[in-house]
């Protein structure tokens, strides 16, 4: 077999010896990336995961050589195919660019030039390097637009960026590193801007690539389940150091390293149980770069930490006896129980859930969109169905989690719920209280302090010019909480307190905390006026995953204490499975399938349920899990198509019935488990489960 | 395409007459009216006029009757050519302003000649680099320039060309017939001042251009420098110094007036000055018209210049 | 690194709005400048606002010092704002007296007392270089305060009320923008006289549809932000948003913007001074002693008494520019 070559008869494809990278700034020089080693052989593909300002992105950028004006390699060798990056001329480096070496980066559409046509930008490629015609280059970037299984090459040549899908304009920039066949494909969170389908369409076309071309690959991402579907090596990085180094399966299956075992103690796997299992967030902030620590980076936040041996000096990586590939920068990892010391969370008992709080009954809403119109010029009208005929009801001190893709009319619910938006058609209740058509300044204080909302960006959530204790106070004050100044404050104070904030955040400005510091904030406004119902809009996506556990553990703290009905708008299945009583299935403004969570993550599914499951990245080796790849792209919310919305995707998909004719609901079970298509309940019912325990091979 | 130019057209028309509309109402008070009566008549036989025969006379004018349709017949007049009457020079508007016009023309033509290629390679040359040594010179230079207003650099470049080292005239009355000698120091004081706006809002693009992420794909895709500046950088940097070139069509109505003023250049802004310090209401009327006219309609280029040059909205 | 601790520098806005005893010193600067030279007050209540240009100098200074060019530009107009408050102080002649028969008109002669030599009367140019920064800068900065006062809450009505509100209020401010600036100064000032006041009103209808454009630019885009919806969803009523919420999140753009716009507003006063639109004889002002000379002195021997006011004006100009520019580039960097 291939593989079982010995390494060191092939030069490594890409080599870094003690690479260390810096920035100058006016505060001085600041070390991003300190003493990184990567040993990169021919086809295979190393994966780079971190929390953000890891120096990650760093290293990619650094083997491009491209670090700006103010960023520079301060030390080390980068060798790529044994010949030292340092030492080539600029003329040098721009022939292996982007035809030895090919980047993937983030934002598709911020990567394509907006000016040219997307032929032009892919002909550019061969042209340049290869020096062949120009209607060579084309051909060519026509038939490596089909490869990336792009439907109608000819027309996407013809386009520019704006005129394709997010997930469109990633197969172009994917088709054009691939044009030259480089040997090093580096990839920069190549689907974190994408939907969870869409990203599942890219992971298997990057597989596929590395069958296919064998090319070599870095692959840089902050979720390591991605990484585990699509990379043989892993490197962890905490800090701008690498932590832990080794073969996939052995880092993720003994990972040797106090940070690595955190991230996965942080990240909600299935059997996370917001009860049995609650997750452990690794306490403490990432350092600044100028402020790290003496010692291990990790230290301050480690539960390992000994004085004297972890705070000294410089850490060098050690081998994992028995494993010479499997490194890490820790100097006790011999002496911890790796097996006793697992991190576990408390386990709580179980909250019963109460009465119906809110009920949601034909709920509609529906946009009319003009065309941007002058005065008394209209344009033509068009429809958005945003909310159709959404029915669901929610409990005291139940979560509710609503689930969907953008474009979904989650974000619509939410804001007809607060007010903003007036319902087109059916009823929302709020206790006895009819919510859809009564705007936020027509309704009375008693009422809009019941239903308070957790936002989704922590930099937008807060005013930057206000004090936080004063953002928090005025909520208080304004739902009569308390009036007397000393009462306000004391208030202030106690709800610090409950987000386990320092009381003296009270006098700081936002800019002065952290991303998951501001969203303790918000929590703690949201639950300033004591609400009966807090919609939480996506309120730990943006959010590092150590964070995440973090904030998502107070949250549900919280609402346990206050018996808070929590509205959970998500696109992370995970988090959801982690933390929901029940699930509502959003797609295209419709609810596709609502249930409990156990119902929803066992069959039978909805088709999109189906695909949304297995399109989400699951970090566990021990977990198998089906593949379902959908086709094509989200539709867009004013032009849905006929039938059933789900239909254009659908691998069920039935002509002349799905997209001619508006599905049913069926029921099953007594709980409420309702799922709307037409395909028969027995076919549903037979459904396999999309996820499941590997079998041991005994 | 053709929708929003269309849409564009009725807003240009509208902003149109509520301008006009705005224009007629100022000047239609009674004081307006009796020192109009005291240019026809004579200050003396006014004071003279008993309040019946001054309404007589007002009726003769036909300026008794209702506002709207003095106003209508105003637009009638002038949308038939007829822009009225200069008391001042004892003339009909229309030609006089029409040859002022051509004059500033001829200015206009020079000044922009000048300007675009100047600012627009300066503007290019510093944004490529930002920070660079030649960004620093080009941005000092430039926010020097426009820190001198007009009527300074008049002075300064009369000063220095014409009084010192007497290679021009001091005046640029052009009593002599058109002499090319006399365009010069009011062309470069026109430019002095108004590149630099431009040269800066460049830069501003191409520099913004020069960091976005395409840029950083096109150098990492492996092309040469040349190319990435040229196709990748220019395409869309110089989308937005287009409509605010454009613009400065606004900005040189306002900027003549001071200029022709001292250079005693018989352009427009000249004529408007006079008008206005008169008061000879008629062509102070007329002038603004037009320069409304003139205003809206490079707003309206730009726009659609806009449209056309940015992909992103033209294949919407 | 997106999430950041930063607890550094504080940035431009906090830097310019923490210090209290800024805001006194420029009170107490401005509110004697602007009685002495508008209602003709005793030139005794400038005597406070000596000591209190100097420490603000010292203050803007010191929260300055990181950017060159802005301290270039504050020197620049400081030091016009301590002639303006200080120039009956100074051992000045009198700038409206002919100094006859000491000195003759259109004198060249410079000696220790006349610097700059005398003008076409016989007055001093030196005095009356100096007392003709007082008008300029305290119509000009009254002149762009209201406008911008008028501007800012159009655009956050505009920006933030949107519909109607925006259609209507853009249209006016649509139609005032496509006269251009020197047509519309003149109609207006045709219309109502020349005096300060009425610079004030010209002003205000050349430059607040602007500074509106901009103010709506940045409600549009800070009216989508979480907190506003915060706000909203708690049923604050729309004038709280507006001053509380996104007026001070507005401030920053707007600041660096007024720095440029005071240095239009000197410009086109000095210009219709010059035109004979704006501020009348006989005090001294740099716009008429252009104007005066323009008349009279077109020589090479008496070119300094346009030389003067002109490169006085410029210098004035250029420091606001010079601010703006540092201002910039320091709110670039927060």
């Amino acid at each position: 077999m291939e593989t079982t070559r010995k390494m060191s008869d092939q030069t490594p494809v890409l080599e870094c010896r003690n690479l260390s990278i810096s920035y100058y700034t006016r505060a001085g020089e600041i070390p991003a990336v300190v003493d990184f080693n990567l040993k990169l052989m021919p086809g295979e593909s190393h994966g780079i995961v971190g929390e953000s300002g890891c120096g990650k992105s760093t290293v990619a950028l650094a083997i491009m050589q491209y670090m700006g004006k103010n960023g520079a390699i301060v030390g080390g060798e980068l060798l790529f195919e044994g010949r030292d990056m340092r030492t080539m001329s600029a003329e040098e480096l721009r022939k292996l660019r982007g035809s030895k070496i090919a980047m993937v980066y983030q934002e598709p559409m911020a990567s394509l030039n907006p000016a040219m046509r997307i032929g032009e930008q892919l002909s550019e490629v061969p042209i340049y390097h290869e020096g062949v015609s120009q209607n060579e280059a084309w051909q060519r970037s026509a038939d490596m637009l089909a490869k990336v299984r792009l439907p109608d090459p000819e027309r996407i040549m013809k386009s520019f960026p704006h005129q394709i899908s997010g997930g469109q304009q990633q197969r172009v920039v994917i088709a054009m590193a691939l044009l030259s066949n480089p040997k090093l494909l580096l990839l920069d969170e190549p689907t974190t801007a994408l939907d969870v389908t869409v990203e599942a369409g890219i992971v298997e076309l990057i597989r596929d690539i590395a069958d296919e071309f064998g090319t070599s690959m870095i692959y840089i991402s902050h979720n390591l389940g991605l990484i585990l579907e699509t990379c043989d090596r892993l490197t962890v990085m905490y800090s701008g150091e690498a932590v832990e180094v080794g073969d996939i399966h052995d880092v993720f299956d003994e990972m040797r390293h106090p940070y690595t075992r955190g991230l996965f103690g942080s990240i909600p796997l299935p059997g996370a149980d917001k009860n049995e299992h609650p997750l452990v967030a690794i306490p403490g902030q990432l350092p600044l770069p100028h402020e790290r620590p003496k010692g291990c980076n990790f230290g301050p936040r480690c539960t390992f930490f000994r004085q004297g041996t972890c705070d000294t000096g410089r850490l060098p990586m050690h081998s994992v006896p028995g494993d010479d590939d499997h490194r890490v920068r820790c100097e006790r990892f011999q002496e911890i129980d790796w097996a006793r010391d697992l991190p576990k969370g408390e386990a709580k008992p179980p909250v019963e859930s109460g009465d119906v709080v809110l009920s949601v009954d034909d709920m509609t809403k529906h946009y009319v969109i003009e065309e941007s119109g002058f005065l008394i010029f209209g344009g033509e009208e068009k429809t958005v169905k945003a909310n159709e005929k959404l029915n669901f009801s929610a409990r005291e001190a139940e979560t509710v989690a609503i689930v969907g893709e953008s474009g979904c009319g989650k974000s619509t619910f939410a804001k007809v719920l607060m007010g903003l938006e007036d319902a087109t058609a059916g009823h929302v209740k709020l206790g006895n209280v009819e919510l859809g058509d009564l705007p936020v300044d027509k309704r009375d204080e008693k009422t809009i302090s019941r239903l308070q909302m957790v936002f989704q960006n922590p930099f937008d959530t807060l005013n930057p010019s206000h004090t936080v204790g004063g953002q928090i106070a005025r909520v208080i004050r304004k739902f009569g909480v308390a009036k007397a100044k000393e009462e306000v404050d004391e208030i202030v104070y106690r709800l610090l307190d409950i987000v386990k904030l320092p009381r003296d955040f009270a006098k700081r400005r936002p800019r002065q905390l952290s991303g998951g510091q501001k969203q303790r904030v918000g929590i703690a406004r949201a639950f300033a006026g004591n609400p009966d119902v807090v919609i939480a809009d996506e309120p730990v996506s943006a959010l590092d995953v150590s964070v995440q556990a973090a904030v998502t553990d107070l949250l549900m703290d919280i609402q346990r204490e206050n018996r808070t009905t929590l509205l959970f708008i998500s696109h992370d299945l995970s988090v959801v499975r982690y933390l929901a009583d029940r699930i509502v299935v959003m797609y295209l403004g419709q609810i596709m399938e609502q249930g409990s969570t156990e119902e929803i993550f066992s069959p039978p599914y909805h088709p999109y349920t189906e695909a949304l499951l297995a399109a989400v990245p699951i970090a566990d080796t021990s977990i198998e899990k089906r593949h379902i790849v959908l086709k094509g792209e989200l539709p867009s919310p004013s032009n849905p198509p006929k039938g059933c919305p789900f239909s254009t995707r659908c691998q069920y998909m039935m002509p002349g019935k799905c997209d001619v004719e508006a599905p049913p609901i069926r029921a099953f079970g007594k709980q409420g488990h309702e799922i709307l298509c037409h395909l028969d309940p027995s076919e549903m019912q037979e459904m396999e489960p999309v996820i499941k325990k590997k079998v041991e091979a005994a | 395409m053709a929708k929003l130019v269309l849409r564009r057209l009725v807003q240009m028309l509208l902003i149109m007459v509520v301008a006009s509309l705005l224009l007629f109402a100022i000047f239609d008070t009674p004081e307006f009216k009796k020192r109009l009566a005291i240019q026809e008549l004579g200050g003396f036989a006014v004071s003279a006029l008993s309040e019946e025969s001054y309404n007589q006379w007002l009726a003769e004018k036909g300026l008794d009757v209702p506002f709207y349709q003095r106003y209508a017949n105003w637009i009638g007049n002038i949308l038939t050519g007829n822009l009225g009457y200069s008391y001042e020079k004892a003339t009909p508007v229309a030609p006089l302003l029409l040859d002022r016009l051509a004059n500033t023309g001829i200015l206009a033509f020079f000044v922009f000649a000048l300007m675009i290629p100047i600012s627009l390679l300066l503007g290019v040359l510093a944004g490529m680099k930002e920070g660079s040594f030649q960004d620093r010179a080009i941005s000092f230079f430039s926010v020097f320039t426009t820190s001198i207003p007009e009527i300074a650099t008049a002075i300064l470049l009369t000063v220095i060309f014409a009084l010192g080292l007497q290679w021009f005239p001091v005046k640029s009355a052009m009593i002599g017939g058109f002499q090319f000698d006399q365009l010069i120091l009011p062309v470069l004081t026109l430019v002095l001042y108004d590149f630099g706006y431009v040269a800066r809002m460049t830069r501003a693009s191409m520099a913004e251009v020069m960091t976005s992420q395409y840029i950083r794909t096109a150098i990492l895709k492996g092309l040469p420098y040349k190319r990435v500046i040229m196709k990748h950088a220019l395409r869309n940097a110089l989308i937005a110094p287009f409509t605010i070139i454009v613009l400065q069509l606004n900005w040189l109505l306002s900027g003549v007036v001071v200029v022709e003023v001292f250079f005693e250049y018989d352009g427009f802004g000249k004529l408007l000055l006079e008008a206005a310090l008169f008061p000879d209401v008629e062509v102070v009327q007329a002038c603004t018209l037009v320069a409304v006219a003139v205003a809206v309609l490079s707003q309206l280029i730009s726009d659609i210049g806009y449209t056309f040059l940015n992909p992103r909205i033209r294949f919407a | 690194m997106a999430v950041s601790e930063s607890v550094a520098a504080p940035t431009l806005i906090e830097r310019l709005s923490a210090p209290k005893p800024a805001i006194v010193l420029l009170l107490l600067m401005w509110a004697p400048l602007t009685f002495y030279v508008m209602f003709g007050a005793n030139q005794f209540v400038l005597l406070p606002a000596i000591p209190a240009t100097i420490l603000l100098y010292g203050v803007a200074f010191y929260n300055f010092r990181e950017s060159t060019t802005a301290i270039i530009g504050l020197t620049l107009v400081f030091f016009w704002l301590l002639m303006a408050v200080s120039a009956p102080y100074l051992p000045l002649l009198d700038p409206n007296k002919p100094i006859a028969p000491f000195a003759l008109p259109f004198s060249e002669k410079r000696d220790i007392f006349f610097w700059l030599g005398t003008d076409f009367k016989g007055r001093d140019m030196l005095s009356r270089m100096i007392w003709g920064c007082q008008r300029v800068i305290v119509w000009g900065v009254t002149a762009t305060f209201v406008a911008y006062v008028v501007g800012t809450l159009f655009g956050l009505i505009a920006g933030y009320l949107s519909g109607w509100w925006d259609e209507i209020i853009s249209f006016l401010a649509n139609v005032l923008l496509s006269f251009p600036v020197m047509v519309l100064f003149i109609v207006i000032l045709n219309y109502l006289g020349p005096s300060g006041f009425n610079i004030v009103v010209a002003v205000t209808f050349a430059s607040a549809p602007a500074i509106m454009r901009i103010v709506r630019g940045l409600t549009l885009d800070i009216k989508t932000r979480d907190y506003v919806y915060a706000a909203q969803t708690r049923g604050e009523h729309p004038f709280y948003i507006m001053i509380i919420e996104l007026l001070p999140n507005v401030r920053g753009p707007i600041i660096v913007d007024a720095c440029l716009r005071l240095g239009y507003t000197t410009v086109a006063i000095t210009t219709l001074t010059f035109l004979g639109l704006g501020l009348q004889p006989p005090d001294p002002d740099w716009g008429l002693m252009i104007r005066e000379a323009a008349k009279t002195a077109m020589l090479w021997k008496f070119s300094y008494m346009l030389l003067v006011p002109a490169l006085s004006v410029s210098t004035l100009i250029l420091g606001f520019n010079l601010m703006a520019d540092g201002l910039r580039e320091m709110s670039l960097r927060d």
